[in-house]
């Protein structure tokens, strides 16, 4: 064990939706600084594992740990209160609102005592507008509602936000249909400036060769467990692909890894 | 690319046709059009509609069309509905006058149990509905008709008739009348205090919904339930507390009802939702949720008694005032779903 604790640890974590277990004893640590990319079938738990880190399912058994001390996020909004901000699958978007009120929706700045608490308007604009162009996105009007978005800036603004409440991880879950060049091109700039700023990254992916390009260890789920946690350089992307393939070929060559590398072994 | 589409069309479209699409993505364009339209129609037809004699009998029934119209159009706006506001506001009623009349209760005490009868009935409305995950619509339908029946079957066994009057003997009336049932008269009409309490309402409910963390919170319940629930939005208390608003508008609706004549009767007002939700979707509040504007449910509510009035003044059947809210609605609702594409165009915060 090293002396600073992993920004987030999961252990034998457990969650069940009636008696399906969609996830079962899952270990694994996310460091600060290292990308960890969540690869499986649909049906895996990744979503489930998203849904745990990001503080809407709470866990069942087992510990989630945030610098070392258990935690147990009551809702989204305690997850990013701590820290851990997360870009949704389905962006988690509201069209007919502005871009300001997306942005700080859940965290918004007021001004004021109760019962004349009210919307700090202009701190909210304007945090709006930093955080898009810390994506790299400027020219964007606060006030426009977010469906006269193209929809790689209706992706930027998810991650904008994510990225200006996630001080400690950065959870990212990427929509199931294929993405193009352009948006992938954001979700791997915003990945790689959060890794750069010392944030643990989640990215939960569907395309293995991209998730070689970015990754630093690769977690594979099949069927709510760990069916392989492999770093970089135990894996070329051809591996990937081909175990993203087979949950057996993963879990067999997991084990022989494992036997390769004893130091694996307590993953 | 539909939306790249869109945005090309809107730069390179001749100004007429801007001009045109910038008023369609104002929802509240809607309500003041046909306010003028009614208001020529029948200023013309009846001049005596815009004396002030006329204006008080229009303002005086747009006043608790009003206030049930920004409680329903706050509701909306979270993507929720209630078909029972207009039969709780009846039942509230009932119950003070039962309590104040023949339970010789205090006016006071009767008011205020009767305030925490609504607030409960509404919290069980919201309970059902987060608890159930029913459409709002067919639960609020059920305590509506559950409301109606104990109410209609009810009062003649407490009360020993299905009318109550003589409530200004009750201790206490004097306050509770000049509060919720003075008038003032300006220029020959008798205006009801009832107005002071819906544009307070309007305004409030305006303040509320476009410049609070709740209201935002609202709006994105109503725009996108999945966003505002993984966004951390507290969806169930945000429901509830929406409900039991909307409670205390139809207990405020029943007070103001009733104070005026000291006297209530049990009567059935199931179809009075209806026309609380006709004036917040003719106002502009969209009936799919994520949009609402408060000024423009009171400019609906002024238009539905503008007609209503007009219609009784110029010796026609007064039925046929439904027929023509009914265009209206139709006409909201297609405008309605227009402004849900045409937003994109307008800044909106």
């Amino acid at each position: 064990m090293s002396a600073v604790p992993p920004v987030l640890e999961l252990r034998g974590l457990t969650v069940r939706f009636g008696s399906v277990a969609a996830l079962h004893r899952v270990g694994v640590t996310l460091d600060g600084g290292r990308i960890t990319c969540v690869l499986g079938e649909n049906g895996s738990g990744k979503s489930t594992l998203v849904s745990v880190l990001s503080g809407l399912t709470p866990h069942d058994e087992g510990e989630l740990l945030l610098d070392g001390a258990p935690v147990r996020f009551g809702s989204p909004r305690a997850a990013r209160a701590a820290g851990i901000a997360t870009v949704w699958q389905d962006l988690a978007v509201v069209p007919l609102l502005s871009v300001w009120r997306n942005l700080v929706l859940g965290a918004e700045p007021t001004r004021g005592r109760w019962p004349l608490r009210r919307l700090d308007v202009d701190a909210a604009r304007e945090t709006a507008v930093r955080a898009l162009e810390r994506v790299g996105v400027t020219g964007v009007d606060p006030d426009q509602p977010t469906n006269s978005l193209r929809p790689g800036e209706r992706q930027s603004l998810a991650i904008a936000r994510a990225l200006h409440f996630g001080a400690r991880a950065l959870v990212l879950d990427e929509p199931t249909a294929p993405m193009t060049i352009a948006q992938q091109t954001i979700v791997g700039q915003a990945v790689l400036r959060a890794r750069a700023e010392g944030l643990a990254v989640v990215l939960v992916t569907h395309n293995p060769r991209y998730a070689h390009l970015v990754g630093d260890r690769y977690l594979l789920l099949a069927r709510g467990q760990v069916a392989g946690d492999l770093t970089r350089a135990d894996v070329d992307s051809d591996d990937l692909t081909r175990l993203m393939a087979g949950g057996e070929e993963l879990t067999a060559l997991t084990a022989r890894l494992r036997e390769l590398h004893p130091e694996l072994g307590e993953r | 690319m539909p939306v790249t589409a869109g945005r090309l069309s809107a730069r390179g479209a001749p100004p007429r046709r801007r001009l045109l699409d910038r008023l369609m993505t104002r929802p509240g364009i809607v309500p003041v059009l046909g306010l003028v339209v009614v208001v020529v129609l029948f200023g013309v037809r009846v001049p005596g509609l815009l004396s002030a004699d006329g204006l008080a009998g229009v303002l005086d029934a747009a006043a608790l069309l009003g206030i049930g119209g920004v409680a329903v159009g706050l509701l909306l706006a979270g993507g929720h509905f209630d078909l029972s506001i207009g039969t709780l506001a009846v039942s509230t009623a009932v119950l003070t006058g039962v309590l104040a009349g023949p339970g010789e209760w205090g006016t006071w005490s009767a008011l205020g149990v009767s305030l925490a009868a609504a607030l409960g009935v509404g919290l069980l409305n919201g309970w059902l509905v987060v608890r159930t995950g029913l459409p709002s619509f067919l639960v609020t339908l059920a305590t509506a008709l559950v409301l109606q029946g104990v109410t209609l079957a009810g009062m003649p066994l407490l009360a020993g008739a299905p009318r109550v009057s003589g409530l200004d003997e009750a201790p206490g009336w004097g306050a509770a009348a000049a509060l919720f049932g003075s008038t003032a008269e300006v220029g020959g009409g008798v205006f009801p205090v009832a107005l002071l309490w819906w544009a307070a309402l309007t305004a409030g409910a305006g303040w509320l919904l476009w410049r609070t963390r709740f209201g935002n919170q609202v709006l994105a319940m109503g725009g996108a339930r999945r966003a505002a629930r993984e966004l951390g939005v507290p969806v169930a208390r945000t429901t509830l507390t929406l409900y039991a608003l909307t409670a205390a508008a139809a207990w405020l609706i029943g007070t103001l009802t009733l104070v005026p004549v000291a006297s209530v009767a049990a009567t059935p007002a199931l179809a009075t939702a209806i026309d609380f939700v006709v004036v917040a979707v003719i106002g502009g509040c969209l009936i799919t949720g994520g949009h609402g504007s408060m000024a423009g449910a009171a400019t609906g509510a002024l238009l539905y008694a503008v007609a209503r009035r007009g219609v009784e003044l110029s010796g026609w059947d007064p039925r046929w005032s439904q027929a023509l809210l009914g265009v209206l609605l139709l006409v909201a609702l297609v405008v309605g779903g227009g402004v849900r594409g045409r937003l994109r165009a307008a800044p909106r915060s």
